[in-house]
């Protein structure tokens, strides 16, 4: 049975990542389950500066979901090299580092200082609903979403996978910007705009007032976003949104996508994204699959 | 000392006091590696219902491989929680964060509402291992729990909004009127009482441990929901945060802005 697959030259050993943000840099975690398990671990956002982040209240669960504005708090890229790089070198995993930024220059910074790092990928965070300015400024527009792109990839040496936000009228103009562009993959979704009110005290939950939506609420719509933009590029598509189970992950590779990241579900069950991996391949055994790429946009 | 995972089961659980239950739970390897101030996080058995409640020790049992959580039904969640009986599973995982610091010399232990059950496991642990004589000021707005286990370990010491038990006022009111000194303060409770020990101990140069409580994602410092503002910048944030799950929740009031 083959579960491995090959995003942009870069071939994982299964289809399973983490979503940024929801699994640091993966330290934490592993003392709880085995990196090596993984098909790559994706980092959380990191700047070309340390970011504070958001006021708390930053979380709020929802009904079969959460609302976050961290606000991408970061360590900055010189702690991250130094620190976080080192640890997950120590595994047998990709490492895909998401990278967030406030202009232009901060993206190619962090790029630029990656360069000779032992990375595999890099995601470009272009669709943060929680910071003022950068994030999803830049993920709104598919003109400023083209620029961004040619600017990354101009500095970059490894392959860039663009993540894409849910927050737009047509993902497909996003996504074929972002290809138009010369980005080696998209990634999407990341989380939808919401917001939640307490009724008691007759004030907003969270001290950012909205915050992004993720978990298995907004599966639905990430698989019809997944689909449609795997249908409008050729590149490949790593699709999340609510992934709990292998079937859950099944659904997106049938939309289209190459790969899958696990995000709010860790939240629930730290081995969520292990146990995925062990349910893809219990599915594929029950169905007689040989190659999990034979799935891959089969409906 | 590790974290894990388990599915423990219930051995008994009663309320004691209105909204506010005790669920005694078999978690042999938890109790093992738990200690005073440490928590775990609990998870429904709704799928829907995604994010864990982090629920503070209120007693650890390493013998008999037992935890008490004393909780406070305020949502869906916990009231799930609440209807737990002898033999049914709950799922867990712990134990998570610092816990408190035993120190030796005279012990002040301040408790708020909710935040009173981590101080009975605390004041064993005191009276057992490190201090000379430990005192507990608890404070309620009125109905009264976990007092009487306290007493077995040390003297307390009331302070409650109505006035019915102790004090009229705050826990510091009691601190106070009753003429409670010591070496060092552990404390846990709503974030306006542990700002006004913080400033009492900073004035007092005294020692102060503070129990933080922020909305939780993970648990285990990952996600970066739950922080604290440091008055220092952080050498694992890299910024004047503090994770409250893995870096606390107990914190020296010296380095925490509240």
């Amino acid at each position: 049975m083959n579960t491995s697959v090959t995003i942009a030259g870069v071939t994982w050993k299964n289809p399973v990542t983490v979503a940024s943000g929801t699994f640091g840099s993966g330290a934490e975690y592993s003392e709880l389950l085995d990196l090596n398990q993984l098909g790559a671990v994706t980092t959380k956002g990191v700047a070309s500066v340390p970011w504070q982040g958001n006021p708390t209240p930053r979380i709020a669960e929802t009904a079969s979901g959460m609302l976050n504005a961290v606000g991408l708090q970061n360590p900055g890229i010189d702690l991250f090299i130094k620190r976080d790089i080192p640890f997950l070198n120590q595994y047998d995993t990709k490492k895909i580092v998401n990278i967030c930024g406030r202009s232009e220059a901060d993206y190619v910074e962090v790029v630029e200082r990656l360069r000779e790092e032992p990375v595999d990928m890099l995601e470009i965070n272009v669709s943060c609903p929680n910071v003022k300015e950068g994030g999803i400024a830049f993920g709104q527009d598919p003109k400023a979403l083209y620029a961004i792109t040619k600017a990354v990839k101009a500095a970059a040496k490894q392959p860039v996978i663009m993540k894409l936000s849910p927050n737009v009228t047509d993902i497909t103009e996003m996504a074929k910007a972002a290809e138009d562009a010369g980005a080696d993959a998209i990634s999407l979704i990341n989380t939808l705009t919401g917001m939640k009110i307490d009724v008691h005290k007759r004030a907003f939950v969270l001290a950012n007032r909205t915050g992004g939506l993720s978990g298995p609420a907004i599966k639905p719509v990430a698989v019809r976003m997944v689909y449609q933009a795997a249908h409008a590029v050729r590149i490949p598509v790593i699709g999340m949104g609510g992934i709990v189970t292998g079937e859950d992950a099944i659904e997106f590779i049938m939309a289209g996508a190459a790969a899958v990241s696990i995000g709010t579900a860790t939240f629930r069950d730290p081995m969520a994204s292990i146990k995925v991996v062990q349910e893809i391949e219990a599915y594929m055994e029950r169905y007689g699959i040989e190659d999990i790429n034979e799935l891959r946009g089969c409906v | 000392m590790s974290t894990t995972r388990i599915r423990a089961t219930v051995i008994h659980q009663e309320p004691i006091g209105t909204g506010i239950y005790s669920m005694q739970v078999s978690a042999p390897e938890i109790a093992r590696a738990a200690k005073a101030g440490q928590f775990v996080n609990l998870y429904s058995q709704d799928a829907s219902r995604m994010l864990p409640r982090p629920i503070s020790l209120c007693e650890i049992d390493r013998d008999a491989g037992t935890l008490r959580l004393v909780y406070r039904k305020a949502g869906k969640g916990t009231e799930e929680f609440s209807k737990l009986r002898a033999e049914n599973p709950i799922d867990m995982m712990g134990p998570l964060g610092n816990g408190f610091t035993l120190r030796p010399g005279k012990a002040i232990l301040i408790g708020g509402g909710i935040g009173i059950p981590p101080m009975l496991q605390l004041a064993k642990e005191l009276s057992e291992q490190s201090a000379d004589e430990v005192q507990l000021i608890l404070g309620y707005r009125d109905e009264v729990f976990l007092d009487e286990d306290c007493s077995r370990y040390g003297t307390v010491y009331y302070a409650s909004e109505d006035g019915a038990h102790g004090v009229r006022g705050t826990v510091l009111d009691a601190l106070r009127e009753y003429k409670i000194t010591g070496d060092t303060v552990y404390a846990c409770g709503p974030t306006p009482m542990l700002r006004a020990i913080q400033t009492y101990a900073l004035e007092q140069g005294l020692e102060a441990q503070l129990s933080l409580e922020e909305r939780m994602a993970c648990g285990v410092g990952a996600c970066l929901a739950c922080v604290c503002e440091s008055r220092e910048t952080d050498g694992h944030t890299n910024v004047k945060n503090k994770r409250i799950c893995k870096d606390g929740p107990v914190f020296d009031a010296r380095e925490v802005e509240l």
